[in-house]
């Protein structure tokens, strides 16, 4: 299976990760022999069976939302302690809105 | 005192005889550890304060004749993907060099509520995705059986932390075998619980349908009481399981007779090698236990590497997206605009490994592509996990090899990582059924190499597998 460079590039994009043209180069041949490893999965015919998005198994009816009820929280300065920037009780990142 | 070889056993009865203080025993663990780490590089910091203050605990609490817990003193490793309230936590990624979380994970916090020491925190593959701990930012680490040699990943700092003897038991996070892979390679016990056993609360995503938090020891009562101690609901995470937790060490009674062990046949078709022999050693054991072996069938074990790769690649396009530059310690310098300071610092921050999944994830979840790759993954995964409720109707337990081959050389896979990917085959399929699986000590290559030996249980059903495998542990394991 061949994935082009400029299709590459357009993942990247879509992931937002800048590649260097050494990565771009080598990940159009990794990902192109690890996808057609992958087309293995077609010679399954699964058109009747469902999907699995996470592990289910036999057991009791599960009450997964919890009792609402106030709680101590983590607070801004802890929030924002690890902040590359931060301020003003905000993180901070290059202007996105125009005046 | 032999700090390299303590159980948790010879810990409590040191302590509760006054031999020594858990203040003693910190403080000698913690200088054993630093003076013997640079052979390993298990380690990537350590936490005295933490420790010490751990263990002040657990003897004010034997001093005022309270029960210190479960773990009392024990001297405990844990990854660096695991959270730890004011000390940093890396994931091995230059990315989260300085990171140092606000909280505790739900299971740091429980081994401490048990009397757990935490020495530091343990080297690993970046975010967890790698089977031998050389995709760390901060050097690989060296397996303490054969220093030329990988431990096996992404646990890896873990398994050679327990293997080395600078801790007694330890946490790792297993995947696609992250726990299991480096316990065989290091010859050490790894448990994977049942998905849901254990809250993943704090520990770093990677692949949230597939992550589980699990233990390391050198024995199968260690392994199984460290489990005991983090296992259960916790509200944290929904996915967290209600079911009760029993009592793992009470139950191993040593019973395996009449026990229905599987052998699954597309495991051992071409398993020609010093593996493949150990293995059948080992269940020549089992025979001779009781156990009645019979062969299986998981038909599907072939499209498991694939299945898994779309699944684990696409969760982990999608977890480490908020790796942006705004909130997370890193951010590349002179970023103009707000999709330039994203792209940069994702570009400077991840290494090769994570770059390469962020790339494969993000394909197959693409406009186009979601249904042919991700729905179709999805799908045979269900194929994969009912392969397993199938032969669960034949058997109570299944015994495969935990990875193709020993601990291979620093450097050896780099270069090919489809390779890499397909050396998880053994240990891909339990992890997508969700079942708990286990690595076992199975004696050595001729080299000296250690080779595990791997059961896999019904969901929920650890206290069958580490019955089996303590039973196994006692008859001697294949030298016995």
């Amino acid at each position: 299976m061949k994935i082009t460079e400029e299709q590459v590039r357009y993942v990247a994009d879509l992931a937002n990760l800048r590649l260097s043209e050494e990565e771009v180069r080598r990940f159009s041949t990794d990902l192109g022999q690890i996808l057609a490893y992958m087309n293995k999965l077609n010679e399954l015919d699964t058109s009747a069976v469902a999907p699995m998005a996470q592990v289910l198994y036999e057991a009791e009816e599960t009450a997964v939302l919890r009792e609402d009820r106030p709680r101590p929280v983590l607070g801004a300065e802890a929030a924002l302690a690890n902040a590359p920037v931060g301020g003003g009780g905000f993180f901070k990142v290059p202007r996105v809105i125009e005046r | 005192m032999d700090i390299a070889s303590l159980t948790i056993g010879q810990i409590r009865k040191g302590l509760s005889r006054r031999s020594f203080s858990a203040v003693e025993l910190a403080a000698a663990a913690l200088g054993f550890a630093e003076a013997e780490n640079p052979k390993t590089n298990a380690y990537l910091h350590f936490c005295p304060e933490r420790a010490l203050e751990a263990a002040r605990r657990v003897d004010e609490k034997l001093a005022r004749g309270e029960d210190p817990g479960a773990l009392a003193g024990v001297p405990v490793a844990v990854k660096d993907v695991i959270c730890t309230k004011g000390v940093r936590t890396t994931c091995g990624s230059r990315l989260l060099a300085r990171y140092v979380p606000p909280y505790d994970a739900t299971a740091v916090i429980r081994l401490e509520q048990a009397g757990g020491v935490i020495l530091g925190k343990t080297n690993c593959d970046e975010f967890a995705m790698g089977s031998s701990t050389e995709n760390s930012a901060f050097g690989p680490v060296r397996n303490p059986v054969a220093p030329e040699r990988v431990p096996g990943g992404s646990s890896g700092g873990s398994a050679a932390a327990v293997a080395q003897g600078t801790a007694v038991v330890a946490l790792g996070s297993d995947t696609g075998g992250s726990i299991r892979q480096p316990a065989s390679f290091c010859g050490v016990v790894g448990v994977t619980p049942t998905y849901g056993r254990v809250s993943r609360s704090g520990l770093v995503a990677f692949a949230s349908s597939l992550d589980h938090i699990g233990p390391f020891a050198r024995n199968v009562r260690d392994v199984a009481l460290l489990l005991k101690v983090i296992a259960g609901r916790d509200e944290m995470d929904s996915t967290s399981a209600f079911a009760p937790v029993p009592d793992y060490v009470a139950l191993l009674d040593g019973q395996v007779r009449g026990m229905r062990v599987g052998l699954p046949r597309e495991y051992f078709q071409g398993l020609a090698s010093e593996t493949g022999d150990l293995i059948a050693r080992g269940i020549e054991v089992l025979q001779r236990l009781g156990c009645e072996v019979r062969e299986i069938s998981l038909p599907h074990t072939d499209y498991a590497i694939a299945c898994y790769y779309i699944i684990c690649t696409a969760e982990a396009s999608s977890n480490l997206a908020r790796y942006d530059g705004a909130r997370y310690t890193l951010r590349a310098g002179g970023a103009e605009t707000l999709i330039d300071m994203y792209r940069s610092t994702r570009g400077e921050g991840f290494g090769a490994e994570c770059k390469r999944r962020i790339m494969l994830g993000t394909y197959v979840l693409s406009s186009g592509y979601y249904d042919a790759y991700y729905l179709k993954a999805q799908k045979v995964r269900t194929l994969v996990a009912r392969d397993f409720s199938e032969a669960f109707q034949q058997v109570d337990a299944i015994i495969t090899p935990v990875s193709p081959f020993p601990a291979f050389k620093l450097g050896e896979k780099l270069d090919d990582p489809l390779e890499m990917y397909l050396s998880d085959i053994y240990t891909i399929t339990g992890s997508l059924a969700g079942i708990p699986c286990l690595s076992v000590p199975c004696g050595g290559t001729a080299a000296g190499l250690p080779v595990g030996m791997q059961i896999l249980a019904r969901h929920f059903d650890e206290a069958g597998m580490f019955r089996l495998a303590e039973a196994f542990e006692r008859a001697g394991g294949v030298s016995g």
